[in-house]
């Protein structure tokens, strides 16, 4: 919701380039968004060449070249690109600018703006402390 | 147009015609949304003395203009109708993510009138609206009816509907949305039933415009902030689910046990929200546009239906638990997932077993009677009790009825724990003076979501206040009922007042509509909607005598723990309340006061 009001100044989940999947036994809800790949399909099946990389990584469609083919929609193989009802041009994640709205409205920290190290960091420490206490385990 | 849709649809059941008219833009600018507007358009169209099961008896499904926007936790609608618990006005609010749904399709409400001949449900795809065949549906539980409803439309629906209870009429029925979120008391359920309409399923692609984008995101953001920092909102809720006041009401003496005649329950912790926590929790769980997430999804081992399911709540475990001296958690989870699932008020359906268990220890009904021995404590009682009152097999027939109408039949109504013939939830009106008179006064019955005065005389959310004395509860009482009436009209969730006040309330209310209205003229908006309502109740037929507790609450003395020998003293508040609230000393509010509210 944040995303459609920061996009179109208006209110519409089904404008949101994020979307919530809820799992009602494992009562979990999995964020679904653009990963911005590095070898981007949308980019390849493009026929006027709209798609490009920006400074914050963010794959991006220039609206001005956009010829609302939709077939970026067809080709995204994890179904991140949309239609938007209201404008009728794509609906796509580009980060914000890099200071994404998802991020600043969510309560839980589901969602958060890291940098691919920084999060990759995160996962080797993590690794690294079960390493550690294997080790003094070992030790003792 | 900002924050509403403006756009109604209207459905005649009896006809089968349905049309759409544009929202009275004038009424919606003095009652706002959901309740209040809801109220003041079943009043515009409905005799105050209709039979609330007729086909006259007119139903509003209602949103507020915040509800679907990114306003703090604003997931909410309102469901309102004449309350055949009652016979009040019945507005019952709920979360989920229906209300939301039905804005993007492009309305602020759905206005139901007469009776359809066969079961039907309402099906609602941004322009499309028709009503189709539900016999298939008919005698589903509500998650079988739910499912099979997303199954023949699309996974994007929104479905509220009614289980068996709300065909067969208990008094005390249910709406419930999104599984289970529920259009909760008085008995809305009873009203869709009896108009042979099984669910509502809506999905939209429509947007909601705000007036001013910028300074209403910048409040939004602020608000969602200030319920993060905050204790209730930012971290017991979330953690513990409202469950989190049994132990904290228990200690206060303030935690009603074996239907009101203790204020103490030895063996509470058994049902505490961190026992639940401990041994039930799967996940909290939250509605639409939610940052405190108080649901609890919750599993248990049972042999029929689903082991999982959301609850209970603060209000259910007592009803199922203390107030039937219940300490057995499963079985109180295992109630209230069968309320979920049949479609009942679980505050009603507890506080009815336990005045039938005081009945039976008294000896006014027997074994015979209800074909099982019933004494306190009972666990499997209560759980057997609740799905034959869903049913309305054998002794569930008089249970169906409610407390008030049960005991009465048997003849010692006094035993029933109810105002108006409502059952009141788990706080003591002895211990805690305040909140016994939101009880008496509240226009739909006993009710603890129509003030909340647990907030300041417990919580101490805004100011603590002593709950044992009279003073200052009259004013209080008066400014908490009209702040409601307001949170609840402009469609967000009653709990952002533990963080928000009405600044900020008033202030995404502000930068949504574009209404420049001060704080205190959109006080003032839950002040009309109290008037009206209480309007609406004196024209059928409600008076003074009505605005009353039961005797066991003005009479019998607490019997332990701080509040020892309180009796609740409502005959020194009453008086001081009417004349705050500008009514005569009958409680009538006075030709000024209308003038002055602009009721016409």
């Amino acid at each position: 919701m944040a995303c459609s009001f920061n996009k179109i100044g208006e209110f519409n989940p089904r404008e949101s380039a994020v979307n919530v999947l809820f799992y009602e036994e494992a009562a979990i809800s999995v964020p679904i968004m653009c990963m911005q790949c590095e070898d981007p399909a949308c980019a390849k099946v493009c026929p006027v060449g709209a798609f490009s990389r920006d400074k914050n990584g963010a794959v991006v469609s220039d609206p001005k070249k956009c010829i609302v083919c939709k077939l970026c929609v067809s080709a995204c193989p994890m179904g991140n690109i949309s239609v938007s009802t209201v404008t009728r041009k794509i609906v796509k994640c580009n980060l914000c600018g890099g200071d994404p709205y998802c991020a600043k409205v969510c309560p839980s920290g589901a969602i958060k703006y890291e940098d691919a190290t920084t999060s990759n960091i995160g996962k080797k420490k993590l690794i690294a402390e079960k390493f550690k206490d294997l080790f003094a385990e070992v030790q003792k | 147009m900002y924050g509403w849709m403006g756009k109604i649809i209207r459905v005649n059941l009896t006809s089968g015609t349905i049309s759409t008219e544009p929202l009275n833009l004038q009424d919606a600018k003095l009652y706002v949304g959901a309740r209040g507007l809801g109220t003041k358009i079943y009043m515009n169209e409905v005799d105050p003395k209709v039979d609330p099961l007729s086909p006259d008896n007119k139903m509003i499904f209602i949103t507020g203009p915040l509800t679907g926007t990114l306003a703090a936790c604003a997931g909410r609608y309102e469901v309102v109708a004449k309350a055949p618990l009652t016979g009040t006005i019945g507005a019952c609010n709920s979360g989920g993510h229906f209300g939301p749904e039905l804005k993007f399709a492009g309305y602020d409400g759905i206005i139901f009138e007469g009776k359809s001949a066969k079961p039907v449900y309402l099906y609602i795809n941004d322009d499309i609206i028709e009503l189709r065949d539900a016999s298939h549906l008919w005698g589903k539980e509500v998650p079988a009816t739910t499912e099979a409803v997303i199954k023949e439309t699309n996974e994007d629906f929104k479905v509220a509907c009614i289980g068996p209870a709300g065909e067969k009429l208990v008094l005390f029925a249910v709406i419930m949305n999104d599984k289970n979120r529920a259009a909760g008391r008085s008995g809305l359920g009873a009203v869709m039933g009896s108009k042979n309409l099984k669910a509502v399923a809506v999905r939209g692609t429509k947007s909601i415009q705000v007036a001013q984008p910028k300074e209403f995101l910048a409040s939004c953001l602020k608000s969602k902030q200030m319920m993060k920092d905050n204790p209730v909102t930012g971290a017991g809720l979330p953690a513990y689910g409202t469950q989190i006041l049994v132990n904290i009401l228990n200690q206060s003496g303030a935690h009603p046990t074996r239907n009101w005649q203790h204020s103490y329950y030895d063996k509470a912790d058994d049902i505490s929200g961190e026992t639940l926590t401990k041994k039930y929790l799967v996940r909290n769980r939250g509605c639409f546009d939610c940052s405190i997430g108080c649901g609890r999804v919750t599993k248990i081992e049972r042999s029929q239906f689903t082991n999982f399911g959301e609850g209970p709540e603060y209000e259910a475990g007592w009803s199922f638990g203390s107030d039937c001296d219940n300490n057995n958690l499963q079985t109180v989870c295992e109630a209230n997932f069968l309320c979920n699932e049949i479609g009942m008020d679980p505050i009603t359906m507890g506080a009815t077993i336990a005045c039938a268990m005081e009945l039976y220890e008294q000896g006014y009904i027997t074994e015979k009677d209800i074909g099982m021995k019933l004494p306190f404590g009972d666990a499997d009682a209560v759980v057997k009790l609740t799905k034959m009152t869903g049913y309305r097999e054998g002794f569930g027939d008089q249970l169906a009825l409610g407390s008030y109408r049960m005991a009465d039949k048997y003849g010692h109504p006094e035993l029933s724990m109810s105002v108006k013939k409502q059952e009141m939830p788990a706080y003591d009106g002895r211990t805690m003076q305040g909140i016994g008179l939101e009880y008496a006064t509240s226009n739909r019955g006993g009710c603890h979501v129509r003030g909340y005065m647990t907030s300041p005389e417990i919580l101490g959310i805004p100011v603590k206040m002593d709950p044992m004395v009279t003073e200052g509860k009259a004013a209080m009482l008066k400014t908490f009922q009209d702040l409601t009436a307001v949170v609840d009209s402009v469609g967000m969730c009653l709990f952002t007042t533990f963080a928000l006040g009405l600044p900020e309330i008033a202030e995404m209310f502000r930068t949504c509509t574009g209404l420049n209205y001060t704080d205190e003229e959109v006080l003032r908006i839950g002040e009309r909607i109290w008037n009206i309502e209480k309007i609406f109740n004196l024209k059928n037929g409600f008076s003074k005598k009505d605005d009353t507790l039961p005797p066991r609450l003005l009479n019998e003395p607490v019997a332990e723990g701080p509040a020892k020998g309180m009796v609740n003293k409502l005959d020194v508040m009453l008086p001081e309340y009417y004349k705050l609230r500008g009514w005569d000393k009958e409680g009538v509010p006075t030709e000024a006061k209308k003038k002055e509210l602009g009721i016409v």
